[in-house]
């Protein structure tokens, strides 16, 4: 966007700062045009990072004005609390076990559903990702009926068949909350991270198939040497945004179980909600939340560090 | 054509028809559909239970496993729309979408505009911080958020809520304009400029127009958000009940009316619904969102 006329004139004064000023000048349609996206992102995604720090050296619950500047006081009680590292441990073991699971399964379904010949495929790709558009709170309460022990119809239909003698209290025994939780997570979920495998699985060029194919390939070579390979880069990203996913449950586990029973389905958004807010009968403490917060998300972005580097260094391997 | 026209005269005995009918991948098309049709449908039961469930009276939703109602009860349906005041929630997540979508596709369209097309400075590091954000969990900012609505004024008003749900997910958004403006010829803008036209009307004439896919894509990804929300209208609206939207209402309906599963279910499907119509009739759009932030 270099403007001839303007040159000339500017031979002379050459100072860096000034023809700086002055490109900010040339460009001050392009700066007014950023302002509203800047001033909302600002608000909502800048601003919350670094106020939860601030908020987590706080005695604050929020709702008075008195805010005490106790240092690192939350931090050593975060670090004290069983509860936190218990909904550590759950939000942990519900990304270990729902990311893997939900990404190899809908790679299977993207695999069949990538083939041209299937004419149906269309059809089955919308009800697999019917569940992905449904309002997840109102999901989890209507799956809260369907895994009532009092004739849910999952519970109605073990009985029937004779898999079980008694009903089973999915959502209201500790033993099976967080893992049925976990199951209509991967459900509702599904459909996105098969949409991500199809988008990916449609780069690879169909002739690379018939070329395949010709040379006598059958479908595990060809998914093994030729498909795998291609995949590698978009698994990827998919995994990165699975992993992201997988720490957003509030909305499921809170209408679920929210948390329960006995804290066995506690996630730590749950946990960080509880606190906050003090619903369930305890004191609202907004400092105290936003310390384990922020605590808890250092940790994720050290997982995430060190998942890139695993990755970078699984390439490296592969390209020497 | 000749070659064709001379095949198609020939013709063909009905047993290399059957032949053709089993040959090659057929019998295994007709078994994979044959194993994904069940599965489809165990897949969406939960929905076809919720709407069975509205049509049934409250005995007979517990009473056994058939999904046809023995009469239909459609008497959930105005229950629930006044009693529960479903009516008030359905109203105030229209207006939250409505408002949130038209932010959102402004906002990030003018700022997708100027990254996609302008080299001025500090463009790096605006793109580089926005890339960074992206990774950003959403349910350790909820306090900060909660904080700020509340010092602006705005936790007595849906106004709170809209600009909650309008700030929280664009940057992605941003990008996907920032990438097809930046593929649009230099020439469509430089006709404009000579016929005289400024920064504004170039992009309000004749960029925004030719983004068409994107803005539908924008708008439809931000329509699921907002009216699937939970955690922020959940908090922003824990004081004033009448500004719950269906999301939330429905959650406390299930608190304060827990026997009467028939309107709950004609509650879940009144919010359900629309969103599932608006999937099937704007598939596309929601496909290519979705795919275009992997292939990005």
């Amino acid at each position: 966007m270099a403007v001839p006329n303007l040159s000339t004139s500017t031979t002379q004064y050459t100072k860096p700062p000034k023809s700086l000023w002055r490109e900010i000048w040339k460009y001050r349609w392009c700066y007014l045009f950023m302002l509203p996206s800047l001033i909302l992102t600002g608000m909502f995604t800048f601003y919350p990072i670094f106020a939860s720090w601030y908020f987590a050296f706080l005695d604050w619950s929020g709702f008075t004005a008195t805010r005490d500047f106790i240092g690192i006081g939350n931090f050593q009680e975060v670090i004290g609390d069983n509860l936190f590292w218990g909904a550590f441990r759950r939000s942990l073991i519900f990304t270990a076990i729902s990311v893997p699971i939900q990404m190899l399964l809908s790679l299977i379904v993207a695999i069949v559903l990538n083939d041209k010949a299937l004419k149906l495929a269309p059809v089955f790709r919308t009800f697999f990702f019917i569940p992905v558009v449904t309002t997840t709170a109102i999901v989890g309460i209507v799956m809260s009926f369907i895994f009532s022990p009092f004739n849910g119809p999952i519970n109605g239909i073990l009985v029937d068949l004779g898999i079980v003698s008694r009903p089973i209290d999915f959502l209201g025994s500790a033993a099976t909350s967080l893992w049925t939780v976990i199951g209509v997570f991967i459900w509702k979920w599904f459909g996105i991270t098969m949409i991500y495998w199809l988008a990916s699985l449609q780069t690879v060029p169909s002739d690379l198939y018939e070329a395949a194919r010709l040379d006598g390939a059958g479908r595990w070579e060809l998914f093994r040497y030729i498909i795998f390979p291609l995949l590698v880069p978009f698994s990827i990203v998919i995994l990165l945004i699975t992993v992201v996913s997988s720490l957003n449950v509030f909305a499921l586990v809170q209408t679920m179980t929210a948390g329960g029973p006995f804290y066995s389905s506690e996630v730590m958004e749950v946990y960080i909600y509880r606190t906050a807010f003090g619903t369930s009968g305890s004191v609202p403490r907004l400092g105290y939340a936003s310390a384990a917060g922020v605590f808890f998300g250092i940790a994720v972005m050290i997982i995430t560090v060190l998942q890139g580097l695993a990755v970078r260094g699984m390439r490296e391997r592969q390209a020497s | 054509m000749a070659a064709q026209s001379l095949r198609e005269a020939k013709p063909r005995p009905d047993w290399t028809k059957l032949r053709w009918w089993f040959s090659g991948n057929r019998p295994r098309l007709i078994i994979t559909s044959l194993i994904l049709i069940p599965i489809c449908l165990l897949w969406i039961y939960p929905f076809l239970w919720t709407v069975s469930a509205a049509l049934k009276s409250n005995g007979e939703i517990f009473a056994g496993l058939g999904l046809i109602p023995q009469e239909l009860q459609w008497s959930n349906f105005p229950r629930a729309w006044t009693e529960a005041n479903i009516g008030k929630y359905f109203i105030n997540t229209v207006i939250i979408t409505v408002s949130s979508v038209a932010i959102v596709v402004i906002t990030t369209s003018m700022m997708g505009y100027v990254l996609g097309r302008y080299n001025f400075p500090g463009k790096r590091i605006v793109i580089g911080i926005f890339v960074a954000a992206v990774f950003l969990p959403q349910g350790y900012t909820i306090i900060p958020v909660f904080e700020l609505i509340n010092n602006l004024g705005l936790s007595g008003s849906l106004l709170g809520v809209i600009l909650g749900t309008s700030g929280g997910s664009p940057i992605i958004f941003i990008l996907l304009f920032t990438g097809y403006f930046s593929r649009l010829p230099r020439e469509l803008e430089e006709a404009a400029i000579i016929d005289g036209a400024g920064f504004f009307r170039v992009f309000w004439q004749v960029m925004l127009p030719l983004s068409r896919p994107i803005i539908a894509t924008v708008a439809i990804m931000q329509t699921l958000h907002s009216w699937n929300d939970f955690l922020l209208p959940l908090v922003l609206t824990l004081a004033r009940p009448d500004l719950r939207t269906l999301a939330v209402g429905i959650y406390a309906f299930r608190g304060e009316f827990f026997v009467d599963w028939g309107g709950m279910a004609a509650a879940a499907t009144i919010s359900i619904l629309p969103i599932i119509i608006l999937f099937l009739f704007m598939q596309r759009y929601f496909v290519e969102g979705i795919a275009g932030a992997v292939k990005q």
